[in-house]
């Protein structure tokens, strides 16, 4: 079964355009520069529409996570992380981390990570994580 | 006397099992012995709040014409976000008389309107992809930062589930009412780790209606009025990866101080409590951020059994929604069991309990309503009366 893959919108385009290209792009407001996440095209701060499109580091921390033992019909059948992690610029989003076991031990809270990109389709790529600093 | 009161509050004929009754035919079963508690039929109801369900067809399927409507629908919680509502509406003269219904056919699926995945959706662009699938492996998400930061252990997670079973076991309406230990609890099943199979709510069939009127009326029907002393509500996080601090609700935060602040109580005053239990770490949040103990304190509150029977604050009295009843909107049951608790009728009554705090989650840490609820009269806060 074919994962299920986002469908992006007019919004959100710059985001999944990025993410083939192999970069992680965020917004950040222009007025107030706080960096933001998920997109929109103004600043949830301080409702400003003078925004920008930058390329983050891909640098990031695990924040917390599941082991899912009861993967979903398009995600295979083992057990695997779905999880939040911290990036450095700030925003938080959901990823899976990946290259790693799947495992309480290998997932430690906090640990660096690094996004990898994968590609699922001609049209998406998907941003998960690695550990930054392979054991 | 201003105010307002419940004065019909009941459940399904049945919990559990349904196969005969569809969605909207449990909503109706839930009304129908809400409006018989009463003492009052289809015309004297003329407001309507449901979630879930479409509330012009519920009026109809239910033979009501409603002047003043909710169907505020923001998960498990929108039933205390109803309660809330219809006190504003009653008290604004929009109606006199509201009826507010829950139905789910959470195990049998009769009738149950498919919920699109939307894949236009934020949560479907950003969160779906990554293989969450329903609140198991989404709500639960937080907790292992919740522990780490709280000094939480799995164990304290299982002994959730034990003090609820104890309180189970004293139910006959309950699911699951065999005892369980903490060593039992953490040998079962892994759905999402650190969540086990029992530290995960039921999938049940049921429904829940309740009755709100004038507190000035309620003296003239037949039931013992239940007033609603305060209330709250807020909203977070559309998606959990959106929620500020992974180790505390803002919405409980929110929603609780206002509930406080409205009913003019401390906690200290509280004699009985409800905290939507839909996983097992959701009663230490609401614990620490409704402010019954500090920041890191509820698992010390719990190994210390304040609300297992015997407990100064018995909590979730019913057995939750990890052992009592989980149709997928919880929230409805969490208010039964206040209401129940406040008119001394519940199967493990608390002897002589006065006020009710119910606490409601909904979505992913989405959404939050707080319903304080008392017994006595005197104690409701009328500043302009």
């Amino acid at each position: 079964m074919p994962r299920t893959l986002p469908k992006p919108s007019p919004e959100t385009r710059h985001y999944w355009d990025g993410c083939k290209a192999g970069e992680l792009r965020l917004q950040r407001c222009r007025h107030c520069r706080e960096p933001y996440f998920p997109p929109r095209p103004f600043c949830p701060r301080c409702a400003s529409r003078d925004v920008e499109v930058f390329k983050a580091s891909g640098k990031a921390t695990l924040y917390s996570y599941v082991i899912n033992h009861r993967p979903r019909a398009d995600m295979g059948t083992e057990p695997h992380s779905i999880a939040v992690v911290t990036l450095a610029e700030g925003p938080r989003m959901m990823t899976n981390v990946i290259n790693c076991p799947q495992t309480p031990e290998a997932l430690q809270l906090d640990m660096p990570l690094r996004v990898v990109f994968g590609n699922e389709s001609a049209e998406i790529a998907l941003p998960y994580f690695e550990p930054a600093e392979k054991p | 006397m201003r105010g307002v009161a419940v004065v019909g509050a009941a459940e399904t004929t049945r919990l559990g099992v349904i196969p005969e009754l569809s969605v909207i035919g449990l909503h109706a079963d839930a009304a129908l012995n809400a409006m018989a508690d009463a003492g009052l039929g289809p015309a004297d109801i003329d407001g309507l709040a449901t979630a879930g369900e479409y509330p012009p067809a519920l009026a109809a399927y239910l033979g009501l014409a409603p002047k003043w409507i909710d169907g505020t629908t923001v998960g498990g919680c929108s039933f205390m976000l109803h309660v809330r509502h219809a006190a504003a509406a009653i008290e604004a003269g929009y109606c006199t008389t509201v009826l507010i219904t829950h139905g789910e056919s959470g195990r049998s699926g009769v009738g149950r309107v498919a919920h699109a995945n939307s894949t236009s959706s934020l949560a479907a662009e950003f969160e779906y992809p990554y293989g969450v699938s329903g609140a198991t492996s989404n709500l639960t998400i937080p907790a292992l930062r919740y522990m780490k930061e709280r000094g939480a252990t799995e164990e304290d997670l299982a002994r959730v589930v034990v003090i609820q079973r104890e309180w189970a076991a004293m139910n006959p309406r309950a699911t699951l009412k065999t005892p369980i230990t903490i060593e039992e609890v953490l040998k079962s099943e892994i759905i999402a780790w650190p969540f086990r199979k029992p530290m995960c709510c039921l999938r049940t069939d049921g429904g829940g209606a309740l009755i709100l009127t004038a507190a000035a009326r309620a003296k003239d029907l037949p039931g013992k009025p239940v007033y609603i002393m305060g209330s709250g509500e807020a909203v977070e996080a559309p998606m959990v990866s959106m929620m500020e601090d992974f180790a505390s609700f803002r919405g409980f935060r929110s929603a609780g101080a206002d509930a406080f602040a409205q009913a003019g109580i401390t906690h200290g005053d509280v004699d009985h409590l409800m905290i939507y239990d839909a996983f097992a770490h959701l009663p230490l949040y609401g614990l620490e951020d409704l402010g019954f103990c500090r920041p890191g304190e509820a698992k010390d509150f719990m190994r210390a059994r304040r609300t297992a029977p015997g407990g100064d604050l018995p909590m979730n009295t019913n057995g939750g929604g990890l052992c009592y009843m989980h149709s997928g909107m919880y929230g409805m049951y969490a208010l039964q069991e206040s209401v129940r608790q406040m008119r001394g009728i519940a199967p493990a009554q608390v002897p002589g309990a006065k006020i009710s705090v119910c606490v409601g989650v909904g979505g992913m840490f989405a959404a939050a309503g707080v319903v304080i609820f008392t017994n006595d009269a005197q104690r409701l806060r009328n500043p302009k009366a």
